[in-house]
C-alpha cells in the first residue's frame, strides 16, 4: 500500500493504474488508500464531456487532449462506457479515438464500465478522479456514457460541463426539455458541417435566451474529426472556469460536490450494513406478504441497526 | 465483489482485418468481461502503454498480416520491461502451425487459429488469469 501511494504521488503510471483497480473494485485497502491521498487532491481542473451516443464525445475529447498538451498541461481521462445489463460485461471503445496519445507520458487514459450504475458515470468515478488528481494531472476529463435525457451526475462533479450536441436528433421541444440540456456550462455543436447544424445552433441560442443570470452558456461549433473549432471551445471552457472562480461560486460548487460524494457513500454503506442481516431478509418477506409497507420496513431496519430517527 | 476480468483486444501491425477481433471482443463481453478495444494498426508500444494504464488482466493480439513472429513477442518483452510481465497474453489470426511453438516459447500463452470457438477462448482466459 505504501509503495502504491508513494508511486502514485510521484507520478508512476503503474502505481496509479494499480491504485485505480483497487478503488474501482472496492478491494481491501481502498479506504486507507483514499485517506492517504485525499489531502493531496483538489488541484486539477475537472472537465465533464457529455452528450448523446454518437455525438462525437470521444473524438472531441481526443482533440481537447491534444490542445491541452500543446499548452503544456498534463491530462487524465476517464472514459465511461455502459456495462451489459445481462452479462455484466462491457466493450470499452472510447479509447480507439484517443490512441494518438498512448505514448505521451503527460496523458493517462482509463476506461471504466458503468457496472449498471445510473447517472452517466461509473460507480467509483469520483474516487478515480481523486487518484488522478493526487497524481498531479493539471486537467481531468471525464467522458460520460452516451446520455439520454436524465443522466446528469457529471454536473455535480465537474467544474465545467460541456454538452456535445449534433444536428438531426430532434426538434426544438427536445432542446427545451429539462435534464441534460440544462446542465451545460458550454455547448459544443459538433459535426457542425452537417445539415441542420445552423438550426440546432439557433435553437440552443433561443433556449438560452430564456436563461437568466450571469452564467449563460456559450455555444461553439466544432467539427472534431477535422480539428475545427477546438481552440475556441477550449478557450470557452477555461473562460467559464474563470467566471466561476471570480464569481465566488467555487465554494458552493465544492460543497455540492462534497455532499454528492458523501451521499453516495452513505447510501452504499447503509445498503452494505443492511443486506447481510436476517432482519433485512425478514423485512423483505413481510413486505412481499403485504404485512408492512416498504416505508415501515425502512423504519424497522433502522431501528434494528440502532439508528433512531431524529426530530425534523 | 466478484472480480471483473479486464481484457485488452489489440491489433498490432498493418492489416485492417478486424472482424475476428470484434467477434472475440463481443464474445468476451457476453461472458461478463470488460473488454477494451483499441482498433487497428497499433504498435506494440501503444498496446503495452494502454495495457499498463488500464491495468488489464489479459491481452488478446490479433494479426493477419504475417508479422506475428515479430510483433507478438515484442509485446511480451515490453510488458516485462514495464513490470507488467504477469499479464496473460494470447493471440489469434492467420498463423502457420510451425510458428506456434516459437510464439509459446516467447511467452504467448496460447494461439487460437481460424475456426477456434469463442468458448475455448473464454475458458482459457478464465482458467489462466490470476
Amino acid at each position: 500500500m505504501e509503495d502504491l501511494v508513494d508511486g502514485l504521488l510521484s507520478g508512476k503510471v503503474r502505481s496509479l493504474a494499480k491504485a485505480i483497480t483497487v478503488v474501482e473494485n472496492d478491494r481491501p485497502g481502498k479506504r486507507e488508500l483514499l485517506k492517504r491521498i485525499y489531502p493531496k487532491t483538489g488541484n486539477s481542473y475537472l472537465l465533464g464531456i457529455t452528450g448523446p451516443p454518437g455525438a462525437g464525445k470521444s473524438t472531441l475529447t481526443d482533440k481537447v487532449i491534444a490542445n491541452l498538451r500543446k499548452q503544456g498541461k498534463t491530462v487524465g481521462v476517464i472514459a465511461v462506457d455502459p456495462s451489459s445489463p445481462f452479462s455484466g460485461g462491457a466493450i470499452l471503445g472510447d479509447r480507439i479515438r484517443m490512441q494518438q496519445h498512448a505514448l505521451d507520458d503527460g496523458v493517462f487514459i482509463r476506461s471504466m464500465a458503468t457496472r449498471n450504475h445510473l447517472g452517466g458515470l461509473a460507480k467509483n468515478t469520483v474516487d478515480v478522479i481523486h487518484l488522478l488528481d493526487a497524481s498531479g494531472k493539471d486537467v481531468i476529463i471525464v467522458e460520460t456514457v452516451g446520455v439520454g435525457q436524465d443522466e446528469v451526475d457529471i454536473v455535480r462533479i465537474a467544474q465545467t460541463t460541456v454538452v456535445v450536441m449534433v444536428p438531426g436528433l430532434g426538434d426544438s421541444v427536445q432542446i427545451a426539455k429539462a435534464g441534460v440540456m440544462e446542465i451545460a456550462d458550454v455547448f459544443a455543436v459538433n459535426k457542425a458541417d452537417r445539415e441542420g447544424a445552423d438550426k440546432l445552433f439557433s435553437e440552443i441560442r433561443a433556449m438560452l435566451d430564456m436563461v437568466k443570470g450571469d452564467f449563460k452558456p456559450e455555444i461553439f461549433r466544432t467539427v472534431a474529426v477535422d480539428d475545427v473549432g477546438i481552440d475556441e471551445l477550449v478557450q470557452g471552457i477555461f473562460a467559464h472556469g474563470d467566471r466561476v472562480l471570480t464569481s465566488g461560486l467555487v465554494k458552493e460548487k465544492l460543497a455540492q460536490k462534497a455532499e454528492s460524494e458523501l451521499r453516495a457513500y452513505l447510501v452504499d454503506n447503509i445498503m452494505e450494513r443492511s443486506t447481510g442481516l436476517t432482519l433485512y431478509d425478514d423485512v423483505v418477506k413481510r413486505i412481499a406478504a403485504k404485512e408492512i409497507t416498504p416505508m415501515d420496513g425502512v423504519e424497522e431496519l433502522f431501528t434494528g441497526l440502532g439508528m433512531t430517527k431524529g426530530e425534523n | 465483489m466478484d472480480k471483473k476480468i479486464k481484457v485488452l483486444i489489440a491489433k498490432p501491425g498493418l492489416d485492417g482485418h478486424d472482424r475476428g477481433a470484434k467477434v472475440v471482443s463481443r464474445a468476451l463481453r457476453d461472458a461478463g468481461m470488460e473488454v477494451i478495444y483499441t482498433g487497428i494498426r497499433q504498435t506494440p508500444e501503444q498496446i503495452v502503454a494502454t495495457a499498463v494504464q488500464e491495468d488489464v488482466d489479459s491481452i488478446g493480439l490479433s494479426c493477419l498480416s504475417g508479422a506475428h513472429n515479430k510483433l507478438f513477442p515484442k509485446v511480451v518483452n515490453l510488458l516485462k520491461e514495464k513490470g507488467a510481465g504477469e499479464v496473460l497474453v494470447f493471440g489469434g489470426g492467420i498463423i502457420p502451425d510451425e510458428d506456434i511453438q516459437g510464439l509459446k516459447d516467447a511467452g504467448i500463452s496460447e494461439i487460437f487459429l481460424p475456426g477456434a470457438s469463442t468458448e475455448d477462448t473464454i475458458a482459457f482466459i478464465k482458467e489462466n488469469v490470476k
